[in-house]
């Protein structure tokens, strides 16, 4: 028996690999290429970035296809197709976060935009406030309390009744002709169109109360149309995963039926359903439409929901770009506009957070 | 405590599926009882009927009589939930509440029931269910941690726990070691040796050696084909059948020449 020595690095396996430094070098290709490719219609950062990713797609994969073979080389196209594909999705996203954060921290940053509503404030000011560079004034109080008004109260209304019908449909549901016809039309009503809903919820106030009748809570029963279904979907997932053997663990005991569902299946599936529920809201929170044709839009505070025109972030947004509050004058509007916006994308996030943490927080505990 | 079962002609369903066709048998109290057949003969799903557990599923039905102390289980206008908190069970894997510590688990069937329970009383009933599994030593440490961090066989025996928390009649249980290591299937079967001592218990097992150490009488069931219903074939002392079974069936399956 004798032992072959092999050099360090490299062996019969591992012969015929393409070097560590080869995406680099590919890149590296794929710029100085992609640049030139451009220089001839005109350079744009945009159209450098697209001809090297091609060219370095080509590149890398020819040439791991020469060293390397072809069962290589088409896991490397994949690969580049992989990344390129995250990139595209990527790219949308980023520049919505980008383009927000440069335009709405002005508005974000002027003082009295969180503690001010609109009411009292004119083309007048905003006219001074561009030719003599004072501060612009008014603010989004009376939106950001709006916003958070009608989703809580929306929030309200969908829970129940989403939880209970998803309790139904898992629980007592056993495909009965009922729980069928619930899941069909819980599936159409996913596909309504958010202004549908807001003429749906305006008609039945005006039959119910009478004509006119925009507040906002005829907002938070049009943003509960289009919150229902995904609070069904979702929880109704979170409970089908709750495995059978807890609930027979528990009639097993002697439990009823709604004690065991109370107590064992919703327990179990609640860090789904809560981050489900978090996520619905962070769906409604910025219909606009919807609330446009049930609450009207406001410039002043309207700390009740039952009665009067209520405003809120989408429609205030909405009506400062439409209609700036100084037709010859519309960049202070759309600093409000855009603090707005910026505003609206962070309580997104805070909610996608909170469905995150809260999710933690009940999960079901393990170890020791 | 321990109560006597009498199953008079008993066929079980699955919809129209015939799963089941007339059991007769009698178990006597203080004793523990083996089932053992072939896989699909219909052992658990015999079992199930004992705590009306099989109805649970849709479709699922049964006829015949199911008599406990004299009292028919399916009788009329008896509530299905009474049963199960008088014939307890106990599963093949174990399933402790997740979201529950150990402490709560035990004390499960009380608690879910919102019955109201002194913390001196609860402490009292959480020791003795916990000794009375073999468990008390291994957890009294951590009571409040949650039950799913115990070990398979620990699992296993805080179900028992649980299960004898309720105080029942009657234990169920459905292979409960056959997701076990020798050991701790060995603390089981020392469990069902003491429990016998206070409840009835019915046991379905795979395993010859189990029902040979730990039963006192042995049901065999067997079914004819696929899609036929599975029979009692001989019900007697554990040691007649497993040395001198009357029937050819019997002695083919303890033998190991089945099939
Ligand atoms: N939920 C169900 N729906 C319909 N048929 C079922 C259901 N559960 C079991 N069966 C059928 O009933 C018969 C008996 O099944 P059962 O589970 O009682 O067998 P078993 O003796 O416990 O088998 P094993 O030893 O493998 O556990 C089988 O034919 C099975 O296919
Ligand atoms: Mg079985």
């Amino acid at each position: 028996m004798t032992t072959t020595d092999v050099a360090p690095g490299r062996s019969k396996l591992t012969r015929g690999r393409l070097p560590g430094f080869a995406p680099w070098v590919s890149l590296a290709v794929a710029l100085v290429l992609g640049a030139a490719a451009v220089a001839v219609p005109g350079f744009t950062p945009f159209g450098w970035g697209i001809a090297s990713a091609i060219i370095f797609a080509i590149v890398y994969v020819a040439w791991s296809r020469a060293v390397e073979g072809g069962r290589k080389a088409a896991d490397k196209l994949a690969t580049c197709l992989v990344v390129g594909a995250f990139l595209v999705a990527l790219l949308p996203l980023v520049s919505v976060i980008w383009t927000v954060l440069v335009a709405g921290i002005p508005g974000l940053l002027t003082p009295g935009f969180f503690t001010t509503s609109m009411n009292g404030v004119t083309g007048v000011f905003d006219n001074r406030a561009v030719e003599e560079g004072g501060p612009v004034i008014g603010g989004i109080y009376h939106a950001l309390l709006g916003t958070l008004m009608i989703t809580l109260l929306a929030t309200l209304i969908s829970v129940p009744v989403g939880l209970l019908t998803s309790i139904y449909l898992v629980e007592y549901g056993q495909d009965k002709p009922l729980a069928r016809a619930i899941t069909f039309f819980v599936d159409v009503m996913t596909g309504i169109p958010s202004i549908v809903a807001g003429l749906f919820a305006a008609a039945f106030f005006f039959l119910v109360v009478g004509p006119g009748t925009k507040t906002g809570f005829v907002a938070a029963v049009a943003l509960s149309v289009l919150m229902i279904p995904v609070v069904v979907r979702s929880s109704e997932e979170m409970l089908k995963i709750v495995p059978n053997e807890l609930r027979e663990a528990s009639y097993a005991l002697g439990v009823r039926k709604w004690r065991t569902i109370l107590k064992v299946v919703i327990p179990t599936a609640i860090s789904g359903i809560a981050s489900g529920v978090t996520l619905a809201i962070a769906r409604v929170i910025g219909e606009t439409a919807p609330i446009l044709v049930t609450a009207g839009f406001a410039t002043t505070i309207n700390n009740s929901p039952f009665a009067g025109w209520m405003a809120s972030l989408p429609t205030f947004i909405y009506t400062q770009i439409l209609n700036p509050t100084s037709p010859s004058n519309p960049a202070p509007s759309d600093q409000r506009a855009w603090g707005a916006a910026l505003v609206l994308i962070i309580l997104v996030m805070l909610l996608n957070l909170v469905a995150r943490i809260v999710a933690k927080a009940f999960a079901p505990k393990t170890g020791r | 405590m321990s109560k006597r079962i009498d199953v008079k002609d008993l066929n079980v369903y699955y919809g129209d599926f015939r799963a089941v066709e007339g059991v007769n048998i009698s178990v006597a109290p203080r004793s523990v009882t083996a089932f053992i057949g072939p896989s699909g003969c219909g052992k658990s799903t015999f079992l199930r009927t004992l705590n009306r557990m099989h109805e649970v599923l849709p479709g699922a039905r049964v006829e015949g009589q199911v008599l406990l102390d004299g009292d028919d289980l399916y009788g009329p206008g008896v509530d299905p939930v009474a049963v199960r908190s008088h014939v307890g069970m106990v599963f093949q894997r174990p399933n402790p509440f997740p979201t529950m510590s150990i402490r709560d688990n035990v004390l499960a069937g009380v608690k879910l029931n919102s019955k109201r329970l002194s913390k001196s009383d609860a402490d009292e009933l959480l020791e003795s269910s916990l000794r009375g599994a073999n468990l008390w030593n291994e957890v009294k440490d951590r009571l409040d941690k949650p039950g799913s961090g115990l070990s398979g066989g620990q699992q296993q025996r805080l179900c028992i726990a649980r299960a004898i928390a309720v105080k029942p009649d009657v234990i169920l249980m459905d292979e409960p070691c056959s997701a076990l290591d020798p050991i701790s299937t060995l603390a089981v079967e020392d469990l069902i040796n003491e429990l016998k001592e206070n409840y009835t218990v019915v046991i379905v097992t795979h395993n010859m050696q189990q029902a040979a150490r730990v039963s006192d009488k042995t049901a065999f069931f067997n079914i004819a084909g696929t899609g036929k219903p599975g029979k009692l074939i001989e019900y007697a002392d554990t040691s007649v059948i497993f040395n001198n079974p009357s029937e050819k069936a019997t002695e083919d399956y303890v033998s190991g020449r089945f099939g």
